[in-house]
């Protein structure tokens, strides 16, 4: 797919601004502060529902705006799409399709499909556990919309389990010390008997949703396995081979904030990673989260936190027999940055619909050899979107189309 | 610490559901600013509603005599009982004109955000309903979100020992909606939860 058509009004710094666009390569470019990533980030809204630079909307409307909307007209096949999204911060997005509204927002979610690449990658080798478990299930979700209603629903019961597991703490506290408890708890009618008998029936609906969740998480780390392995290697080719595990808190000596046990080689080995999570014992996921969740009951009682779940695993990736966070070069978590967005869009593409690339500024992090392989790898797609400071940080291979954006205006020039 | 007066009606306002001490204390301070006329407005209305507005004794539903007009009527099939959160659920039912049993109304769900806890519902007065065993079957029509899934999940775990038959209304596609339009997560669900269909 391509877009074809581009129109913002009072996006980020955009009051009003059109753009043609092309199949092939399109390059942005101008100095920095000039408005190339909102050009691009306004696509990449359009495919997720969310920017890849702020965790919430208001920042993308224009300031002394109220609502900013974004247009783009895609085309797949023969088939051209309008979508039209009006963004409301705090309250609910609109969106017509084809000049039609639709009942949700959610509902155009999917229909543009975009890999953006751009220097906050970095941190998915190099950050948080948070990163890649964002990374992960933004893909499941690019994947197969269904998987935003059980991403939220799993974090509603965390939501919900953890203000009881919070209750009852502030009981067990106020057992030693009654009186400040009651002033405490705005509740001080649910007592510690409610709390236990309520537990279960959260503990059974966390282990439902968590379940689903995770088996979705390992099936997709056992595609990209492979497809990881192979743009690491492609990127970096004297480098030791890259690999991809999940350390899951439902492995047994786990109740250390780190998580689990590491469960080598998602991929490799055939046998699957959700068998050797449910133990040989034919245990479903389901099942075993369960009983994680007995074993921690005491430190989960204690802390008000809850212990077990996808919402503490990590994606652990490794070179060779190191793990990259921790002892990968600056150049080797680039290439292993941009290999997980690489098998992405290699799985994205075999489900059918070459999505749109983004490369917002990433040719200027690398060295040369990287961003010479970068640009082979990429330059087949259908539509490649680039943004750059100055023409030379564009690599020849990907010469094409290329429009100045400077204060604000974007011109075409070529 | 307050002055007599404001710290009773912080006290008051703290016994609300969902109203913590922080919550009590800037609701009584916006009483203390708000017009008298407003305040009075709100007594009134406080009042009226406990005086002409009842809850059935039975079943919680809103009455305006001591049992509801469900309860009182003979025809209704008294071995069926369908539990819902409130009593706009029972209107909703009532115009499937589908269920010919009688309700429970449990005032509200199981959600520890909002400090409702199993003891803030009317269970306790369906487990007294259900002690004589003659009611045969318990349809649990709770929301079909998260909050009233958990309610119906522990309804089911603590009604499972009477031995009556629990049944939980099928959630899925909405009645008259199109297929094609129905969103993803939806179909998802109808598909997974999907039964045979008896011929
Ligand atoms: N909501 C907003 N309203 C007005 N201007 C904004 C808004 N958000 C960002 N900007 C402006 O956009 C510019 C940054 O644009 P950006 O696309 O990130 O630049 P670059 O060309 O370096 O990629 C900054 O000058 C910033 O002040
Ligand atoms: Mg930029
Ligand atoms: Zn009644």
């Amino acid at each position: 797919m391509h877009v074809a058509h581009l129109s913002l009004t009072d996006f980020r710094s955009y009051a009003s601004v059109e753009l043609g666009l092309e199949p092939g390569v399109t390059a942005f470019v101008g100095p920095n502060g000039q408005g190339k990533t909102n050009l691009v980030e306004a696509l990449g809204y359009v495919a997720t529902h969310s920017s890849h630079r702020v965790a919430g909307d208001a920042p993308l409307v224009r300031q002394g705006a109220t609502r900013a909307v974004i247009r783009c007209a895609v085309q797949r096949d023969d088939r051209r799409a309008l979508i039209e999204l009006e963004i409301n911060p705090g309250r609910a997005n609109r969106a017509r399709l084809n000049r039609s509204p639709v009942p949700r927002a959610r509902d155009v979610v999917g229909l543009l499909r975009t890999v953006l690449f751009a220097p906050e990658d970095l941190s998915l080798s190099k950050g948080d556990p948070s990163e890649r478990r964002r990374f992960l299930d933004d893909l499941l979700v690019a994947r197969a919309p269904r998987f935003a209603g059980v991403r939220a629903d799993y974090d509603r019961v965390l939501k919900q389990r953890g203000a009881l597991l919070r209750t009852a703490a502030q009981a067990r506290r106020g057992s030693r010390s009654a009186r400040r408890a009651e002033s405490d708890t705005g509740f001080a009618a649910a007592g510690a008997g409610d709390v236990l008998s309520t537990l279960e029936v959260w503990d059974a609906h966390l282990a439902r949703h968590g379940a689903e969740l995770l088996r979705a998480r390992l099936e997709l780390i056992e595609a990209l396995h492979p497809l990881v392995a192979g743009a690491y290697a492609a990127l970096a080719p004297a480098s030791a081979p890259a690999t991809l595990a999940y350390r899951s808190t439902l492995s047994t000596g786990g109740d250390n904030d780190e998580g689990g046990e590491l469960l080598e080689d998602a991929g490799e080995r055939g046998s699957s990673a959700a068998q050797t999570l449910s133990t040989d014992l034919g245990k479903t996921l389901e099942e075993r989260i369960r009983e994680r969740l007995l074993e921690v009951r005491q430190s989960e009682l204690e802390r008000g936190v809850t212990l077990v779940g996808p919402h503490r695993d990590d994606l652990i990736l490794g070179l060779g027999d190191l793990p990259a966070r921790g002892y990968a070069s600056h150049g080797e978590s680039w290439s292993f940055a941009l290999a997980l967005r690489l098998a992405a869009y290699d799985l994205l593409r075999a489900d059918g619909g070459d999505p749109v690339l983004i490369l917002d500024d990433v040719f200027a992090e690398l060295d040369t050899q990287r961003r010479r392989r970068l640009a082979e790898i990429v330059a087949p797609a259908e539509q490649v979107l680039i943004t750059a400071a100055v023409p030379d940080d564009v690599p020849r291979e990907l010469s094409g189309g290329r429009y100045d954006v400077a204060e604000g205006s974007v011109t075409r020039v070529r | 610490m307050y002055e007599g007066v404001v710290q009773n009606l912080i006290d008051e306002l703290g016994l609300l559901p969902g109203v913590g001490p922080k919550s009590a204390q800037r609701i009584a301070f916006h009483l203390l600013a708000a017009d008298p006329a407003d305040v009075k407005r709100l007594a009134h209305a406080l009042l009226e509603v406990k005086e002409k507005v009842r809850f059935c004794r039975t079943c919680g539903n809103v009455a305006s005599e001591e049992e509801c007009r469900i309860c009182r009527d003979a025809r209704r099939d008294t071995h069926v009982i369908c539990v819902v959160e409130e009593s706009k659920d029972v209107v909703a039912i009532e115009k499937t004109r589908e269920f010919r049993g009688t309700y429970h109304v449990l005032g509200g769900a199981i959600s520890p955000i909002d400090g409702v806890g199993p003891d803030d519902l009317r269970i306790r007065e369906l487990m007294t309903r259900l002690a004589d065993g003659r009611v045969t079957e318990l349809i649990l029509a709770t929301d079909p979100n998260l909050e009233g899934e958990a309610t119906a999940t522990y309804l089911a775990r603590l009604v499972k020992p009477m031995g009556v038959k629990v049944t939980r209304l099928a959630s899925g596609l909405p009645v008259g909606g199109d297929l094609e339009y129905a969103d993803e997560v939806t179909l998802g669900r109808a598909f997974e939860g999907r039964r045979l269909l008896d011929v």
